[in-house]
């Protein structure tokens, strides 16, 4: 399968000369392409495959609470004896669902697969400004997947103590099985996974800054390049963050210090620590926690903004405003993170300091809404796969980020704190929608990564279920979390207060189940679609961005001649004076043609 | 064996539904040839984009309708509850009306400008006018909410001392409650998990020279006095707990190594929340819940489940471990003389040592 010399590129300069074989082109590659599709392939499809799996076991527990149950018995082994599942695999389940989905799937799939794709290809770069970064940084998330997974398999289970690891409990292997062996390894897997997050970042962010072809100012870029811009730039400053927080507690853990501990009792003998706080911890948690929420959602903020535009084939609404909430959404959520912690034992008077900036995130978050929505008024709208999953996240988008406004209250958290309502708001704005973003990106920049079209009415079958399903599952679980049901309980049945929230379980349940299965569709869309899909014309969408006008076919420095000089924004749809509705951002302005003043 | 044959079932179901897929993908073929929406597909979906609406509404109404009596936002049994819930309405509210009418011009959007050949979308890129106004009305509007947000904070997070609080620890251990009242002095004597001492039965580590500790009293049934300000101080002795007491729109976190507080003023007996109507029809509710599932149980050889009967309740509320979903202390509020009398049954703490 070694690539011949009809791949390789005659440019006068910057051309990648050497040989490639098997493993320089599909393993150890250093092309931004391929490894875009390899975070495809690992962080979203195979570890979304895992995360999900594990989200509809918990469902099943749930809504079935100790019943026994055959794939409890195959998948869980001598966790689930006779097929009930036992308390500390579902406690488990909870923590590395949560920890794959935030980290492997949100973070690493979607800003990997999409920014390193993208950005060389939209701002005219022949790749990344380091490729050999770039590679370091997909092996070493490769390993840290590949460590959490492995965490399965050690004597006393994986971590267990919630994806936020809170100590004292991660910290005494005597607290709960989970947090001997396999919280090592989740430690471990987490500090790779940030070396590799940070790898990236760096690079996206100085690709970003010096790569820009020629009359590609900040200001005609495209928002998707925005907005992955920023989120390493979020990134770059929380990250190393939770990495101290990591070294802090594995210092606590294995070599005795007080970091975060103090006066503990437990198994019938006083431990010798002295001194530390564990609500340290979660200050130092929540300082990449929150963001985090931000790193996850900017890139499929920025991905639907690209994709509104061009299949309302409008410009986007209010581009300034747009790049300004997308700035002030990242200074803000460096300093919200407090009201995850109103009730943790903290000053009270901090408390409403950090309801007062959560209330204030709000404001670039709604005006970014109802930009989306203007965006589509007037316009004339293509309603393909990636569309509708754009305006299912904006849908999703609101109705999580409204209910946002109760928790960011900290009188009103008191009573919903750490309930199935703080669930339900954080899977739908950041989860839910963030999965819509991948999906979007999936569809849409198919062509340009494969060469070929994904089938358009499994796109549609895939969408409508999916967004039924979303709102069947989350929706009502506002209800079971205001009634005072809180999360991460393995059964209910010591507690008849919530025997009136059982039969709402079970259609949760009915709806994960369906929901999680038509993701099927989309895997077989997906793999079949790479070899038999319908060949690909060079610009399906008719898009204005520049990856467009690259060859699909693979080649190491994205255009085979020169790199296309930019002369407008990526925003010129439906202009008037132009007979397309879409007018390139490398063809030349007319004359007296007006740039529009944005 | 069960393990491998359920592996093939699965298998056998994922082909199955791959090949029903590929079914499906096959008669399309000649239908539409290219894989990029045409007009067809953007009036169905824009159809289907308003079902979508339809279907937001209906399952909003339902919801309301089925499970609109579950959420704790009505009889409250705290002094601060009513305040508390009437932010929370003030906000359901105010997030409904937002959700209705976004939600609407966001699908209908969709709906209205769905694409047709030959037609050419309006260029508009910009508007300063559109951009202040919905910048300014959230402005205002969580201006509103955060001001009222925070004297509602304030009022429930200020604890007076002067109004001469009963002064109640909970401690919290794997997996249990415990509360430690400060007897006739009300205050509580020094502890530090250093001191507990199994073999002398002083579980929670209270000084036993500590003169104010002599008649504090350590109890695993929380009782407390209508009307009468409570100050709670929690301490956990291994890992990280939340006392929540739901009803009383209550919640603190247990922390080893330091003490947090929290403070209410119950405002209903236990008794008198048992008559209440509302109550009394939630309680029916789950009953009628259990009878059923007790048929079952019952027609399996199994004990049925015993009825329910309203108390208040102390749950743990922050990941604990293996039995968190089972951690809990019932609370009863009554009149003072009921609390005295019940006081006067308890052990001090200097009588309960071994």
């Amino acid at each position: 399968m070694s690539a011949t010399a009809e791949t390789h590129v005659h440019d006068d300069h910057d051309v990648h000369h050497h040989k490639e074989t098997f493993v320089t082109k599909y393993i150890f590659s250093q092309d931004h392409k391929m490894i875009a599709k390899q975070y495809l392939i690992t962080g979203v499809i195979i570890m979304g495959i895992i995360g999900i799996f594990m989200s509809l076991m918990i469902r099943m527990q749930i809504a079935w609470p100790e019943k026994s149950n055959v794939i409890f018995e195959t998948f869980l082994g001598k966790w689930a004896p006779e097929g009930v599942m036992d308390a500390d695999i579902y406690l488990a389940l909870v923590t590395i669902h949560g920890t794959i989905m935030v980290f492997f799937v949100l973070t690493a799939g979607l800003s990997g697969t999409f920014s390193n794709l993208l950005i060389p290809l939209q701002i005219g770069a022949r790749d990344m400004a380091s490729g050999f970064l770039n590679m370091i940084s997909y092996w070493l998330f490769f390993v840290s997947c590949v460590i959490m997974i492995l965490s399965f398999f050690v004597e006393a289970g994986p971590a267990a103590a919630g994806w936020t690891i809170y100590p004292p409990l991660s910290a005494l292997p005597m607290a709960q099985g989970g947090s001997g062996m396999g919280m090592t390894l989740w430690l471990v897997s987490m500090a790779i996974f940030i070396a590799s997050s940070l790898l990236g970042s760096l690079n996206y962010i100085v690709t970003v800054i010096n790569l820009r072809t020629k009359g590609m100012s900040m200001t005609r870029l495209p928002l998707t390049i925005w907005a992955f811009f920023v989120t390493a730039i979020i990134g770059v400053i929380s990250f190393p963050v939770l990495l101290s927080a990591a070294l802090l507690l594995i210092m606590d853990r294995s070599f005795g210090t007080s970091f975060f501990l103090s006066d503990i009792f437990i198994q019938g003998e006083v431990l010798h620590y002295q001194g530390g706080s564990p609500v340290l911890f979660e200050h130092l948690f929540w300082f990449l926690g929150h963001p985090e929420v931000y790193i996850v959602l900017l890139p499929a903020l920025g991905i639907t903004s690209e994709i509104i535009a061009t299949n309302s084939r409008k410009p986007i609404f209010g581009y300034r405003a747009m790049v300004a909430s997308i700035l002030a959404i990242a200074f803000l959520s460096t300093i919200v993170w407090g009201h995850h912690m109103f009730i943790s034992g903290m000053n009270p008077f901090l408390g409403s300091v950090f309801t007062f900036t959560t209330l204030l995130i709000a404001i670039p978050s709604a005006v970014k809404a109802f930009n989306y929505i203007t965006t589509l008024w007037k316009g004339n709208l293509q309603m393909n796969p990636a569309m509708l999953f754009s305006i299912g996240l904006v849908s999703t988008f609101i109705t999580g980020g409204l209910t946002g406004i109760i928790l960011g209250d900290s009188a009103l958290d008191i009573n919903v704190h750490d309930t199935y309502f703080v669930v339900a708001h954080f899977h739908l704005v950041m989860g839910i929608s963030a999965l819509y973003g991948v999906f979007a990106g999936v569809y849409h920049w198919f062509p340009r990564m494969f060469g070929r079209m994904m089938n358009k009415n499994l796109g549609y079958l895939h969408f409508w279920v999916t967004a039924v399903c979303a709102y069947g599952v989350f929706f009502p679980m506002h209800f079971i979390g205001m009634a005072g049901l809180p999360r991460r309980y393995y059964t209910n049945s010591n507690f008849p207060l919530f025997d009136d929230t059982t039969n709402t379980q079970l259609v949760i349940t009915m709806f994960a189940l369906v929901g999680g299965l038509i993701q099927l569709v989309f895997l077989y869309n997906f793999f079949s679609s790479i070899f038999y899909g319908k060949k690909a014309p060079q610009n399906p969408w008719r898009s204005n961005t520049l990856e467009w006008t690259a060859p699909v076919k693979h080649m190491h420095g994205n255009w085979p001649g020169a790199i296309p000089h930019v002369y407008r924004w990526s925003y010129d749809y439906s202009k008037p004076g132009h007979d397309e509705d879409f007018v390139p951002q490398n063809i030349p302005m007319k004359e007296g043609e007006e740039e529009l003043q944005h | 064996m069960t393990a491998l044959l359920t592996i093939i079932i699965v298998l056998f179901v994922a082909v199955a539904l791959w090949q029903m897929v590929k079914i499906f993908d096959l008669a399309q073929v000649g239908s539409s040839n290219s894989q990029i929406a045409d007009d067809k597909d953007n009036r169905i979906n824009g159809y289907l984009m308003m079902a979508f609406l339809v279907f937001i509404y209906a399952i909003t109404i339902a919801s309301f309708y089925y499970l609109g009596d579950l959420p704790l936002v009505s009889n409250s049994a705290s002094e601060h509850g009513p305040g508390l819930d009437s932010l929370m309405i003030i906000s359901m509210v105010v997030i409904f009306i937002v959700q209705i009418v976004t939600q609407f011009i966001l699908h209908y959007f969709a709906f209205k400008y769905k694409g047709e050949k030959g037609r050419k979308a309006l260029f508009y890129a910009d508007n300063n006018t559109l951009e202040a106004i919905w910048t300014i009305i959230p402005v205002i509007v969580l201006a509103g909410l955060i001001i009222y947000g925070l004297f509602t904070w304030n009022d429930i997070m200020n604890i007076n001392e002067d109004d001469d609080p009963l002064v109640v620890e909970l401690y919290a251990q794997q997996f249990n409650w415990k509360a430690r009242y400060g007897g006739a002095d009300n205050v509580l004597g020094q502890a530090n998990v250093r001191l507990i001492d199994l073999d002398k039965a002083n579980i929670l580590g209270v000084a036993e020279d500590d003169p104010n500790a002599q008649d504090d009293v350590i109890v695993t049934e929380l009782h407390l006095p209508k009307g009468r300000p409570v100050l709670f101080k929690m301490r956990s002795q291994d890992v990280l707990h939340s006392a929540y007491m739901p009803h009383f729109r209550a919640q603190m976190n247990c922390v080893p190594g330091m003490v947090t507080q929290f403070g209410f003023t119950p405002s209903v007996t236990t008794e008198e929340m048992r008559q209440n109507p509302d109550i009394q029809d939630k309680v029916q509710n789950i009953n009628n819940i259990r009878v059923e599932k007790s048929k079952e149980l019952v027609a399996n050889g199994e004990e049925a489940l015993e009825l329910y009967e309203f108390d208040y309740l102390l749950l743990c509320n922050k990941i604990c471990g293996k039995s968190h979903y089972n951690m809990q202390m019932k609370i009863i509020v009554e009149t003072q003389e009921e609390y005295d009398a019940w006081m006067k049954e308890q052990k001090t703490f200097a009588n309960s040592l071994n």
